[in-house]
This record gives structure tokens, sequence and C-alpha cells, in this order.
């Protein structure tokens, strides 16, 4: 008897209807009945939505023009030439438009020095950390305000539009991140005066709306401010913005703190590592690695917050934009529902690209393989 | 004898109400090796954590290396630096490297520059048999690597005790000889070492004194022989047939 030779069988192309699109869309879409409706019914939805959305948008939409004329066609989608007329209104607000150069140079800078900041590849982070912190706080104080280097000086309450919203949006995110650490580590502190401390500044400034805040800020600090000494409204709301958004951090970064477990305390403190090396090199690059999302979202937060200081006479972005629907040239049925939808997509683009942003950075800074 | 390196006289502590430690004497000798066992709740895992002051005694004195440990101890920090500790749960720096981990303390608290400190570094890495690991992050190791790499670790201080707290206690079967091995070979190189330890092949083999402790109070302590062979104290020996049962 001979022995068998065994030749393996050749492979056959998966059944047509289990791949490609088609395999996906069963496998996925139409699994079972109610998932078939859902699936039919959600598209349904989504193209009415594209369909009212985009027929405003584009199509039923005017895109020049030089006054209200231009807006006022029978079916009126978008009244786009309002934005384009007030576009530098809505940038710079009341800046002087000779001088607006200068907030061109600000915002130029920032984007540059913040790019390869945002980019872990990078290198020279040490010097781009302090490029950001040290000189780019003077470089746009004294270009935005003027008054030396042969500048001249735009008063605070011409600024306005997008450029007071980033300026109360950055203070208060850079202002709010190490002041809430502190304020969190504070808390968790052995020495019961500085927990106090904490405890109530925190307790107070959650306590408390942020509309309260502004209102103290501008109305009532200069009350208990003695005569002749004066600083500036928009100084005193990009501190109250600061501090409301501290205590938020404060208490985001106490989750990540509480989820340190003790062994790691111990580690450090049985190495020899002291308070402060252990916080900082043990402790909170843990900790605020878990509270990037609260992070974030406090950030986008107060982002949105910043819509508020139109209460103590600020014209942010908004506010700008809110206030030249008063504008007789431009009084269209469609120009608020316009002036509205670009603030909501200048807002929406911002906090958009600090959420992919983190989710981006929480990826790169796993160290775990089971994630 | 030569002065003791640890001297702990009439030592209590307690957690709250509860008397955890009940007047503990004990001396330890330069290179000497200690194993202590006794029951869960039995203090003895307390009274190591008392040695570098992560657990604070209320009465009595404790001496490391002619320093008391009290409340007025100025260079806490410089005695735990030279007071190795290893950790049941290793207690790795999860967000560092193995080589980070182990690079950390000698920098920051040794003030070696980053060279040195990975030269360190790599020769203890080597010594406990994972050198080709040293860029990996704790989370991809198994355990037994992980409770090497925290070993090595502690080593790159140059301490002159090394302390063990149940260092094979969550570890797999498996993994606990490649431990012991490394922990041996440090004994062997004359380390002072203190190891809590249910690891009664390792107590045998190794130390110089063990020690039995039950309800905060060291019960009995014996050479290994004596210990095993011939236990003076009933407790001592309805332990010794429970761990040595099995």
């Amino acid at each position: 008897m001979s022995a068998k030779t065994w030749t393996p069988k050749p492979a056959r192309p998966a059944p047509a209807n289990t791949v490609g699109f088609v395999g996906w869309a069963r496998e996925n879409l139409f699994t079972t009945k109610l998932d078939s409706a859902l699936t039919l019914l959600c598209a349904a939805l989504i193209i009415y939505v594209l369909d009212v959305g985009l027929g405003w948008a584009i199509v039923d939409a005017s895109f020049s023009g030089d006054d209200r004329n231009a807006c006022l066609k029978p079916v009126q989608g978008a009244c786009w030439p309002f934005i384009d007329a007030k576009f530098g209104q809505f940038i710079y607000g009341r800046y002087p438009e000779m001088e607006r150069w200068r907030v061109d140079w600000v915002f130029a800078l920032g984007l540059l020095g913040l790019v390869p900041l945002l980019m872990p590849t990078v290198g020279f982070k040490r010097a781009n950390v302090i490029f950001m912190l040290g000189f780019y706080p003077m470089f746009s104080f004294f270009m935005l305000t003027g008054g030396s280097f042969g500048l001249a000086a735009v008063d605070t309450s011409d600024w306005g539009g997008l450029l007071v919203t980033l300026v109360v949006a950055v203070t208060g995110i850079v202002g709010s991140l190490p002041l809430g650490i502190l304020l969190a580590l504070g808390r968790r502190s052995d020495l019961p005066i500085v927990r106090a401390l904490c405890v109530g500044f925190i307790e107070i400034f959650r306590g408390v709306p942020l509309i309260t805040v502004l209102f103290m800020a501008s109305v009532m600090l200069p009350l208990f401010l003695p005569d002749g000494v004066n600083f500036d409204k928009l100084m005193r709301c990009l501190i109250g913005v600061a501090l409301f958004a501290s205590a938020y951090m404060a208490e985001v970064v106490r989750g990540g703190l509480q989820a340190i477990p003790k062994g790691q305390y111990e580690a450090a403190a049985a190495l020899g590592l002291g308070y402060w090396k252990t916080t900082r090199l043990i402790i909170l690059p843990q900790a605020l690695k878990l509270v990037i999302p609260g992070i974030v979202n406090t950030f986008i937060g107060l982002f949105k917050d910043t819509t508020l200081v139109l209460i103590v006479g600020l014209f942010d972005l908004l506010g700008i934009v809110q206030l030249h629907f008063t504008d007789s040239t431009w009084a269209t049925p469609e120009t608020h529902i316009t002036g509205y939808a670009f603030a909501a997509f200048v807002f929406w683009v911002f906090c958009f690209a600090m959420s992919r942003y983190s989710i981006f950075m929480e990826k790169h800074l796993s160290t775990d393989p089971n994630q | 004898m030569t002065d003791p390196v640890i001297r702990i006289s009439d030592m209590n502590k307690w957690f709250g109400t509860f008397h955890v430690l009940r007047d503990i004497n004990l001396q330890v000798a330069a290179g000497e090796k200690i194993v202590i066992c006794g029951p869960s709740g039995s203090g003895k895992s307390t009274l190591i954590r008392c040695l570098n002051r992560l657990e604070q005694h209320q009465e009595g004195v404790i001496e490391v290396e002619g320093v008391s440990l009290d409340g007025s101890v100025k260079n806490l920090e410089s005695i735990r630096s030279n007071v190795g500790m290893v950790f049941q749960q290793f207690n790795l720096f999860p967000h560092m490297s193995v080589l980070e981990n182990c690079t950390l303390a000698p920098i920051w608290v040794r003030q070696k520059t980053k060279q040195q400190a990975e030269a360190l570094a790599r020769q203890f890495l080597e010594r406990v048999r994972i050198p080709d690991q040293a860029d990996k992050y704790p989370g991809q190791l198994s355990g037994g690597q992980q409770q090497r790499v925290a070993i090595a670790r502690a080593l790159c201080m140059n301490p002159d005790i090394m302390l063990f707290d149940e260092p094979t206690s969550a570890l797999d079967p498996e993994m606990i000889k490649e431990v012991l091995d490394v922990m041996v070979e440090l004994a062997e190189d004359g380390m002072t070492m203190l190891c809590v330890t249910h690891e009664m092949g390792f107590a045998r083999q190794v130390a110089d004194r063990v020690i039995f402790m039950d309800e905060g109070e060291i019960v009995e302590e014996n050479a290994p022989e004596a210990f095993f062979s011939n236990p003076q104290n009933e407790r001592t020996k309805m332990f010794l047939s429970q761990v040595l049962s099995h």
C-alpha cells in the first residue's frame, strides 16, 4: 500500500455578500430588522438636515453685494456679504484700521510659537516654552496696547471681536492651569491653614456665576481701590476669568491626584525624593495625563464663557456680531441668523481643534499597552 | 560585634487606637540578613516600614546608621536614600521607562549626571538580568520583571540597607524564583537585608536570623536551622506547621 500524498485544498474566495461594502453593510447596518429601520431613519434625518442646511448656506445664499438689497430674494438663504463687509470689525473690533497690522503680528507670532509647541516631535521645547510664556506675552502687551516704542496707544475699550475673545480665553487658559494645580495641591496639603485657604477660594469662586465675578471685577473692585488708582477694565476681566477658571481647574486636577495610588508616593519617598520633587516628577505627570479630558473640557467651557464679558461692556466676537445687527445698511430677515452662524462656526473651530488635540495627546502619552 | 546599623528599642506603634507594634527590640549588624515572617496582621510590614519612616512610631527609639528617627529628624530624605525598599506591588513609576525609573533618584537626589546615572542603571539592570528591557515601560513587563526592575531601582541609590516587603507575594508561582534568585545573589554580595516573606526556602538559604511575629510582638527569633528544626514557642510551631505543610 502506498502512502497517501496530501495536497492542501485551494483557497476559495469568500461568499460575495460577506466581504467588501456589501458585507460591511450587512454586518453593521442591516443586522436585524430593528437595525435596518434605525439605519433608514438616521439616513433620512441626515439627508433632511443636509438639505435644509446646505440649501440655506449655499443654494439660496447671497455671496456678493454691498448692502441689504443683496439679501432680499424671495427665498433667501444666508446673507454672506454681511459677514464680508463686517469681517474686519468681527476680528479686530474698533481697533484703528491703520494699526491692525499689530494685531496680525501678534496672531502670527502666536501661531508660529504654538504649532511647534503642540507637536511632540519638534525639539527645543524648553526654548519654545520660554518664548511663549516669557517673550510672547510681553511682545503682545506692548504691540496691542502701544504707547511705547513709537507705537500709537490703543485703548483697550477699542479692542473687540475675535481679538478680545482670544485675549481673554488664552489668558484664562494659561493662568488657570498653574493656579488650578497649586490650588489642588493646597487642598490636599497637610498644612491646615493652606488647605483652608484653598478650599475657601475654590468653593467661593465655584459657588458664584461667572457674571457675578465679572461684575465684581468691573464695578465693585474700583470702589475698594484708593482714588486715582485705576486699572484697565479688560485687565480686571482677565484676572476675574482666570481666577474663576482656576477654581474649576483645581477640582479637575484634584480628581487626577486622588487617582494616584499611595504606593507611588511611598516609592518616591523610599528613594529619598522630597515633596516638591515627588509632586513634579511622579505625581503631576501621571495625574495630569489622567485628567486631560477634564482639563480640555474646562478650557472649552472657558473659551465659550468669554462671551459673558459683554455684560461688562467688552465686545468679544459674539458681542460685536450682535452689535452689528443694528446696522440699518444690513437690516434683512437673514442678517441675525447669518451672524450667529458665523460666530458659532468660529467658536466651533477653536473648540473642536482643542478637543481633537486632547485626544491626540492622550494617545501619544499612553504608556499602557492594554489601553 | 560592630555597632549595629539598625537599633530598635522598646518601640511601640498604634494605628489610631489599635496597638500594632508592641515593645519591639531588635538590633541588626552590618551585612546581616534577617527574614521576618508571621501571619497577616502581625505587624511585620509595619515594622520594616518604620525603618524608613513610611510609618511613624509613637514610643521608643529607632536608630538607622546612628541617626534617631524621630519627629525632629532633619535629613529624613538622606536616610531614606541610604535605605532601599522593595514593595509587594512593585510601585514602579508607570509613566517612565525602565531606565528612567532607575535613573530618577540618582539624578534628582544624588545629583549625578544623566550619563553617570544611566551607566549605573544599566549595570544594575544587567545584574537583575533584564538589560534588554531598559527602554520598555513597566506596563509592558511581567510581574517578575517589574519586581526585578524595582530591585535595580533601589540598588541604583547604592543603599547600605535593603528592605523587602513581601516582594514575591504578588507574583505568579513561575516568577517567584527569578526574583528570589536575584535576592540570593544580593545577599551573597554582603548587603544588609530585612525581608518580610513567606518563602521559607529563601529564609533557610540566606537568613542569618529568622524572626517570627504575631499580634505586634516578636515571638521568637533564632538562626534558621534552630528556628525551623526546633521552634521554642507553641505559636511558632503552629505557624510553621501551617506554612511548611503545603
